[in-house]
């Protein structure tokens, strides 16, 4: 079934929110709302031993391999969609990358978009990364495999790779799953992952894994991870005879588009305040940006995915794979602002679902 | 332009501060309600459902928005939620219905 797009990409829209620095305007009550919160920075200072946020030796290291997508969805931080067209990384940019793996000790890739699988150089470097033992993670929206016949065979590709998959579903219903990222997507996201079943992937024993993210579909906290993991995996065995293997509950951060809702909804001040009172400061340690590297398609580097979306980059001199110094960038601090409460409420929120 | 109503939205972000004008019996409260939303036999899901079909039918707007949150959190549909809020219904109606058999009594005692 064809996806109906709910939009168009800010950008697309030319809306003011896709200038970062005026997101960032708006999470710093200049902007919109004049509502200030506690700065997030000296939040962490008083509250726990990290006067300046420090990076551990990278584990994982996130591309962002390009903003093109076959949805749009509301909540989407990356802005992504159908009319990204040019924001895409060329082979280049990737062999940089593989040089850059080679030479360090990370041993881990997650690779995000957009739909990483329509960067016409995917499956090549999927392939590069299997030949040099580099655990590939592939953040994979579901209904991108079955959006053309060209796709359909990607859960066997997936398989020779040992590629794990971490796929977006927002929940098991098609009401909630739709309303946030377009009509259809929901029935396509349920036939990928029965594909996926299909050749092993999330089957007890195959040692494919295949995890779930669910974020909210609205101006709302997630619940408690392992509740939530419980009732999806009861609710998607009972109507769709799915399994997998974890569920990663993720916070939506309140920038590009879910900024957007959340402004045009009036929940804005709301969800903000609710971020800031589920501040927990034991969620600092596990932080994402400390272990991970992020690298956009054009080859800069990011603390993290969402700092790669407000143009946050890295605060040391190798700001560019090309000049790629990981002693300088182990001495680093991280660079922090409004939007990061969005990873310390609660239970914690990262690319790996809760930090604590 | 001044908000004169009785129901005021944001006094439920100031629900604890009624320990302000008795602090220990607040406090116990607080202590007890937090206990009685734990894991026990009933899951905290199961306990929000009830909770979310007890506020129906106290008719408390604040419970409410509370309560459709916090199953909003826990990823309950909405076809759970509405299906509680019938469970309540159904009592009240009932409550209302079965008094009737008094009414019934009541006309049948009198009546010739």
């Amino acid at each position: 079934m064809a996806i109906k797009q709910k939009g168009k990409s800010l950008q697309a829209r030319d809306a003011q929110l896709a200038d970062t620095f005026f997101q960032l305007k708006v999470l710093n009550g200049k902007e919109i709302s004049d509502q200030k919160y506690p700065p997030f920075a000296e939040q962490v200072g008083s509250t726990t031993d990290h006067t300046v946020l420090r990076p551990i030796y990278p584990e994982i290291f996130q591309i962002n391999i390009g903003k093109l997508c076959n949805q749009t969805c509301a909540h989407c931080h990356v802005d992504a969609g159908p009319d990204r067209k040019e924001e895409n990384m060329d082979r280049a940019t990737l062999v940089r990358c593989l040089e850059i793996l080679d030479q360090t000790q990370i041993k881990t890739v997650d690779i995000t978009g957009g739909a990483p699988e329509m960067n016409a150089h995917f499956r090549w470097f999927v392939e590069e990364c299997s030949k040099r033992d580099i655990t590939v993670m592939n953040r994979c929206n579901l209904t991108i495999l079955r959006a053309n016949k060209k796709y359909h065979d990607l859960p066997q590709f997936f398989k020779e790779h040992g590629v794990h998959i971490i796929s977006s579903l927002p929940y098991f219903s098609k009401k909630r799953t739709d309303s946030q990222r377009g009509d259809g997507v929901f029935e396509d996201s349920i036939a990928a992952l029965k594909a996926l079943n299909e050749v092993g992937y999330g089957v007890e024993g195959s040692g494919l894994l295949l995890d779930l993210v669910y974020n909210p579909a609205g101006a709302f906290l997630p619940g408690d991870q392992a509740d939530l993991e419980s009732e999806f995996k009861r609710q998607l065995a009972e109507r769709f005879d799915i399994t997998f293997n974890s569920l990663f509950a993720i916070t939506n951060m309140p920038i590009s588009r879910f900024l957007e809702y959340l402004i045009s909804s009036g929940n804005y001040e709301d969800y903000m305040t609710e971020l800031v009172n589920a501040y927990n400061p034991s969620t600092v340690d596990g932080l994402m940006c400390r272990n991970t590297l992020s690298v956009s398609w054009d080859g800069y580097i990011y603390d993290c995915d969402f700092n790669q979306m407000l143009d946050l980059k890295v605060s040391a001199a190798s700001q560019h794979i090309d000049d790629f110094d990981i002693e300088a960038l182990m001495q680093r601090s991280i660079v922090l602002n409004q939007h990061c409460y969005g990873c310390t409420a609660g239970a914690g929120s990262s690319c790996g679902g809760e930090t604590v | 332009m001044s908000n004169k109503s009785y129901f005021n939205p944001d006094d439920l972000k100031k629900f604890g501060n009624i320990t302000e004008f008795q602090e220990e019996l607040g406090k116990k409260f607080f202590d007890y309600y937090a206990a009685v939303f734990e894991d026990g036999a009933l899951t905290k899901r199961e306990k929000s459902l009830i909770a979310i079909a007890v506020a129906h039918t106290v008719q408390c707007p604040y419970c409410i928005d509370a309560y459709s949150h916090d199953l909003l959190q826990k990823g309950v549909d909405e076809e759970s939620m509405m299906e509680a809020v019938h469970v309540a219904a159904a009592i009240k109606s009932g409550a209302t219905l079965v008094n009737s058999v008094q009414m019934m009594n009541h006309v049948k005692n009198v009546s010739m």
